[in-house]
C-alpha cells in the first residue's frame, strides 16, 4: 500500500509549509552565515518535497525531473557559496553577517 | 501503517529542522540537518520516488553536508565564537516566521478539496521513466545545467584562491 492512496495531498502541503517557515525563521533568527545557508537548503528541500508530492499524486514525471534540476542548482550554489564564505572568513576572521553591513542602508 | 510512518517521518523532519535553527553549535546544526534530509528521503520513498530518494541521499547527505561540515571544521567554528542576535530581534524573528506559516496555511486552505488523483501509476519515480522524461522533454535544461556546473566550479576555484594575479 503506497502513501498516495492513504495520505491526502494537503498533508504534504502542510508539512512543506512548516518546513519552509522553519527555514525562513532560521534565516531571520541566526547571525552565523553558514547556518543561514543551511536554512536556505532547508527551504529548497521543502519545495522539493512539495514538487515530488504533486508529481506522484498527479502521475507526472515532470515534477520529479524538476526536483532533479533543483538539486543540481543547489549543489552548484553550495560550492560557490561556501567559497564566498571562506573568502569572507579570511577577510573578517568571522562568519557573522552583521560585519558585512556596507550595503545595508 | 503507512500513515503512522508518515507521521513519524514528519515529526522527525520538523523536530530536527527546529533543532537546526535553535542548536548552539554549528556542527550540531549540520548533523540535525542531515537527519532532516534522511527523513525527507523517507518521504520520497513513501511517495514512490525511489530514484529521487537515492539521489537525494547521495547529493545532500553525501556531498553537500560533507562540504558544510568540512568548511565548519576548517574555519574552526564552535559554540564559543557563535554570534547571537539580541533577544528582541530573536523574538521578532519567531513572530515573523510563525506569521508566515499561518499566512501560507491560510492561503492554502482550499487544498483539501483538490481532486483525487485518477489512475495512479506507481512506477513513475523509477529510473527508466525519469530518464525518458529527462532526455526527451528536458534535454536542453540538462545540457545547460552542465554549463552551470562548469561555471560554478570555475567560480569556486577562483573565489577560493588566495590572490589573483
Amino acid at each position: 500500500m503506497s502513501a498516495i492512496q492513504v495520505i491526502p495531498v494537503h498533508y504534504y502541503i502542510l508539512l512543506s509549509v512548516v518546513l519552509f517557515s522553519i527555514g525562513v525563521l532560521g534565516v531571520l533568527f541566526r547571525r552565523n552565515a553558514i547556518i543561514i545557508f543551511m536554512c536556505i537548503e532547508l527551504m529548497l528541500n521543502a519545495v522539493n518535497l512539495l514538487l515530488v508530492a504533486f508529481s506522484s499524486y498527479f502521475s507526472d514525471a515532470g515534477g520529479q525531473v524538476f526536483v532533479f534540476f533543483i538539486m543540481a542548482v543547489a549543489a552548484a550554489e553550495v560550492a560557490v557559496g561556501l567559497a564566498i564564505l571562506t573568502m569572507i572568513f579570511r577577510n573578517t576572521r568571522s562568519t557573522d553577517i552583521d560585519f558585512l553591513n556596507k550595503l545595508k542602508w | 501503517m503507512t500513515i503512522y510512518l508518515f507521521y513519524f517521518l514528519s515529526f522527525v523532519a520538523v523536530l530536527c529542522a527546529l533543532l537546526v535553527v535553535f542548536s548552539k553549535s554549528p556542527v550540531n546544526s549540520v548533523l540535525f540537518l542531515i537527519v532532516t534530509f534522511f527523513a525527507i528521503a523517507g518521504h520520497y520513498v513513501l511517495l514512490n520516488a525511489q530514484f529521487l530518494a537515492a539521489v537525494h541521499v547521495i547529493v545532500y547527505a553525501g556531498a553537500i553536508m560533507v562540504l558544510f561540515l568540512y568548511v565548519i571544521m576548517m574555519l574552526n567554528l564552535n559554540r564559543d565564537v557563535e554570534p547571537h542576535k539580541p533577544v528582541a530581534l530573536r523574538f521578532a524573528a519567531v513572530v515573523a516566521g510563525g506569521l508566515l506559516a499561518i499566512t501560507l496555511i491560510g492561503a492554502l486552505h482550499g487544498a483539501e478539496t483538490l481532486p483525487k488523483a485518477g489512475n495512479v501509476q506507481a512506477d513513475i519515480g523509477l529510473i527508466e521513466n525519469l530518464g525518458k522524461t529527462l532526455f526527451n522533454d528536458f534535454l536542453l535544461p540538462f545540457e545547460i545545467s552542465s554549463i552551470l556546473f562548469l561555471s560554478a566550479m570555475v567560480g569556486a576555484v577562483m573565489l577560493g584562491k588566495k590572490e589573483l594575479k
